[in-house]
């Protein structure tokens, strides 16, 4: 697979690798300790139906190269839309300029690096799917959401594919090709009781193919998903504010660990001394039924790729192990620098982004509770099943995300639906409270998108069920 | 043969569209230029240079619509990509809401409105790293607390963009941009770090905040964060500060943009003309102020920028528009269609702010006995649907009309509905470092969690 990436590049845009390697020594003329060039093109693939009719479809075209040099802490970068030697030459020479001593590196021959994972195993990508099959997609989750309850009145739900071709180079000696592919369908279901409006979101994907939405994730089982999140909303009251005890349910809360331990776990913020996590490997951040890692290796997950955005394989990091903080994720120049291995982890939105330590499938390990008897333990708290988005300030440790179906739990019974529920805590802290942690670990279904510095990408979290002793939510009930 | 980035080429291209099969079509072409660099502790840490264009097409088969984009503007491409696109929009429905604007519409003149500055461009590389290091070093000579910095760095863009349609329409302009920003790391006595930061982005290298002025406030802002506690639950007066007024106005805007009016998805459907804040709030966009960072003569579909009221003393006067979503409500668009490469024209504001009121933020903050000055919000937690609010925040508490200590570990939660309506002052310090800007605001009562 690497190769077809590889052969598409060098015949498509008429390069050769002599050229490569010709590019490599431009950027690396001026001085400099590493040198890279990132060749991508895409095509996306969009279409989506609302108010019962197929609105809108799109197909977009990008393509491009990026240029790094690094010299010591410094990064030069350039980039350029035309794939052809002399623009790309034009680029190399920009990003050159950040090295100003002369010849310290020698870049040497590349040779084709072959790919040690291979995981993406699809046997019709969306991109090569008819536009037919995805609307029939589309149309079955509209007509599902409407028939689950009269009172879902507005349906919006598309479906989004990716190719993307990307060849990276680097003044060390390797060329790396990958074919990634991506999908996923995103739903929106608005219910309406007599001028009561609530949302239902939701969706899934991956780095799959057709066969996903025929068998992991039907169209009916995702409008069926969606819809009762918005008719739960109708019912839902005012969350109670203060300090009580959570319970997460398995999946896409695991954005929990996303936001309080993830980010601040990013190499750059650990080597620069700004995160609230820096300097503290080895030390308690967590109770000991946590064990968390960041794993970008698994078969068809939306964060899992074969390579990194550097050409690094990517693999499986622990992060913190029975409660202790073990390690960072890493790109290439904080590893570097810190002069750790890199972790596979350094990833960018596209040729016109710098890479960064990004993180991939980020999850809990399951533990050895019983889910049921978790909630049965807790006698007035909330149940957390599905979230929006969440954020983090990585110096202090504050982070917040918000519940989108949430109920109570009274009497270790999940009791009423609750509305507007924003859980917040400190990093280092929260997971110092998880007092239970479940044998139901589940990835999320695969829609997760990350930003850092502007730049997006789409991540994996996952989680089994757990229980934090105490934690602050928010909410207009006091 | 290749396509270029100007008026005659991208009508050019329209046409072409409609000969192969489109009944409408729109063209975008956009070039940006852009430079970034960041430092941190003296030394410059990236530069970012490059320039990069692209194209977008939009066509329509009566009410079909589907769209693509490229960078690649080679005749071939080019003309692969159209015959691509009549054959998307042939798989859709027909939605008679869709179509180009009126041609009555359109804009006809195309007026200077100081959106580009030379000296944007001229400044060298010498010049922008210069810039971005005194902006640190004020901060970090500011005080000896100011041990690290987690960013900051200069910015810079110039953009050409290009808006055709098979109507007739063709127009173009140019802008530049320039950002400043510095983001300070101070730690207090038990080691416990905080970050803010301060940044300042403008049309006009003139209009920029001097970059000593930015480090001292970002200094400010972190420094004011240390030794942060949190408070006990309680519903108390909250004091937006400017930076979470403009939060909160962007909160406003999407409740009134039309996509979330016309899918029933906003607390403000059905209340034009309605009471939906207190008397002390005015909202206008105006997307044709000299000079600003949402100016632009034309709107994403061609149509004349211009100034809306939303909210004129507390009563909802009017909604943001595009031509579809005026369509779909059987109103009048307000030039507001936002138009990406890629996808039909969403609706995005020019300048929108809050006029600014009578009073000084020292009277505000003095008004209030026990309630919270809010300077930080994180997390997700705003419904547009329902109004429902509920945000983890920082700020300062306020004791007897006096700022005290640092909160932090606290969230605020209220009802936008109720929010607006319970606006009590509005502050006279009124700032554009962006495209949306308001001045500091009193709400009378806020759920306070701890």
């Amino acid at each position: 697979m690497a190769n077809d990436a590889i052969r598409f590049f060098l015949t498509r845009f008429g390069l050769t690798v002599g050229q490569i390697e010709d590019l490599l020594a431009t950027a690396l003329a001026r001085g400099g300790d590493y040198a890279d060039l990132y060749f991508e093109y895409r095509v996306n693939n969009s279409v989506a139906l609302e108010e019962r009719i197929v609105k809108t479809s799109a197909r977009s075209v990008a393509q491009g190269v990026g240029v790094r040099v690094i010299a010591g802490e410094k990064t030069g970068y350039a980039y350029t839309a035309e794939i052809a030697f002399a623009a790309i030459r034009q680029a190399a020479s920009t990003a050159s300029f950040i090295a100003r001593t002369t010849g310290t590196t020698e870049p040497v021959g590349i040779n084709a690096t072959p790919l040690v994972h291979d995981l993406y195993s699809v046997d019709a990508p969306l991109s090569g799917a008819p536009l037919k099959r995805k609307i029939e997609l589309l149309t079955q989750a509209d007509i599902a959401a409407r028939a689950f309850d009269r009172r879902i009145r507005e349906v919006q739900v598309g479906v989004h594919d990716e190719i993307k071709y990307v060849m990276i180079a680097t003044s060390d000696g390797r060329l790396v090709g990958d074919v990634q592919p991506l999908a996923r369908i995103g739903m929106t279901c608005i219910a309406d009781d007599d001028g009561n409006r609530q949302a239902g979101r939701g969706g899934g994907g991956g780095r799959i193919g057709m066969e996903f939405f025929e068998d992991a994730l039907t169209p009916d089982v995702l409008a069926r998903t969606v819809a009762l999140q918005a008719i739960t909303q109708l019912e839902a009251r005012p969350t109670p504010a203060g300090t009580m005890a959570v319970v997460l349910g398995p999946g896409w809360p695991g954005i929990l660990l996303h936001e309080a331990v993830g980010h601040g776990l990013e190499s750059d913020f650990n080597r620069k001394g700004s995160s609230a996590f820096t300097g503290r490997i080895g030390e308690r951040v967590a109770s000991e039924l946590c064990t968390v890692v960041d794993d970008g290796t698994l078969a068809g997950r939306r964060g899992s790729l074969n390579v990194d955005d550097e050409g690094q394989p990517t693999g499986c990091t622990v992060l913190i192990e029975n409660g202790v903080l073990r390690g960072y994720m890493s790109d290439h120049l904080n590893a570097e620098l810190m002069g750790a291995a890199a972790t596979g982890n350094g990833r960018r939105q596209s040729y016109k982004h710098i890479p960064l330590p990004r993180m991939t499938n980020t999850f809990m390990l399951a533990g050895q509770s019983d889910p049921q008897e978790i909630i049965r333990s807790v006698k007035r708290g909330l149940y957390a099943v599905q979230f929006g988005g969440g954020q983090v300030d990585i110096t202090n440790g504050e982070f917040a995300f918000s519940a989108s179906e949430a109920y109570l739990i009274e009497d270790g019974k999940v009791t009423a639906p609750v509305r507007g529920a924003t859980l917040r805590g400190n990093g280092p802290e929260a997971l110092k409270h998880v007092t239970a942690v479940g044998n139901d670990l589940e990835l999320d279904l695969g829609v997760g998108m990350c930003g850092k510095e502007g730049q997006m990408l789409p991540v994996g979290v996952g989680l089994p069920t757990i229980k934090i002793s105490e934690m602050t939510v928010g909410g207009t009930s006091a | 043969m290749r396509f270029e980035l100007t008026k005659e080429s991208a009508e050019q291209l329209a046409q072409e569209a409609v000969r192969r099969g489109a009944s409408a079509a729109e063209v975008v072409m956009k070039r940006r230029q852009e430079f970034a660099v960041s430092v941190r502790l003296g030394e410059v840490e990236k530069i970012k240079e490059s320039t990069d264009q692209g194209l977008g097409l939009r066509v329509l088969i009566n009410g079909q619509q589907a769209s693509v984009s490229c960078s690649d503007f080679s005749r071939e491409a080019v003309l692969r990509l159209v015959d691509e696109a009549v054959e998307l929009a042939r798989a859709t429905s027909i939605d008679e809401s869709a179509g180009l604007p009126e041609a009555s519409e359109l804009a006809r003149e195309i007026p200077a409105l100081e959106l580009y500055d030379e000296a944007v461009e001229r400044l060298t590389t010498e010049e922008k790293i210069a810039m971005a290091l005194r902006a640190e070093r004020a901060a970090q000579s500011y005080s000896d607390r100011i041990s690290n910095f987690d960013g900051g760095g200069l910015e810079t863009a110039s953009s050409t963009i290009v808006l055709a349609n098979s109507l007739g329409f063709a127009g173009q302009y140019d802008g530049t941009m320039i950002g400043l920003a510095t983001v300070p790391v101070a730690a207090d006595d038990q080691g416990r770090m905080q970050r803010d930061y301060w940044y300042d982005t403008r049309r006009r290298l003139e209009d920029l905040t001097a970059p000593e002025a930015i480090g001292r406030i970002a200094a400010q802002r972190t420094l004011r964060k240390l030794n942060g506690r949190s408070v006990p639950t309680q519903t108390v007066p909250v004091v937006f500060d400017p930076s979470m007024s403009a939060s909160l106005l962007g909160n406003l805007f999407e409740a009134a943009s039309g996509e979330a009016i016309f899918r029933r998805a906003s607390f403000l459907v059905g209340q034009l003309g309605e009471e939906v804040a207190s008397r002390h709030l005015t909202v206008i966009d105006d997307g044709r102020l000299p000079g600003k960072l949402g100016s632009r003569p034309f709107d994403g579909e061609g149509l004349p920028t211009r100034r809306t009221v939303l909210i004129e003393q507390g009563r909802l006067e009017s909604y943001l528009l595009n031509s579809y979503t005026a369509r779909k409500l059987g109103l009048r668009s307000t030039g507001n269609a936002a138009r990406a490469l890629i996808g039909a024209p969403t609706v995005d504001a020019g300048n929108l702010y809050i006029a600014a009121g009578p009073h000084t933020p020292a009277e505000i903050i003095g008004s209030v006995g026990k309630g919270l000055y809010l300077t930080e919000m994180i997390g997700q937690g705003v419904n547009i649907v329902t109004g429902d609010y509920s945000r983890s925040a920082g700020g300062l508490w306020i004791e007897n009309g006096e700022l005290t200590f640092a909160v932090q570990g606290v969230t605020v939660a209220g009802n936008l509905k109720e929010m607006l309506r319970g606006i009590g002052m509005v502050g006279n310090d009124l700032d554009f470092r962006g495209s949306v800007a308001a001045p500091t605001l009193l709400i009378d009562r806020m759920t306070i969690s701890a």
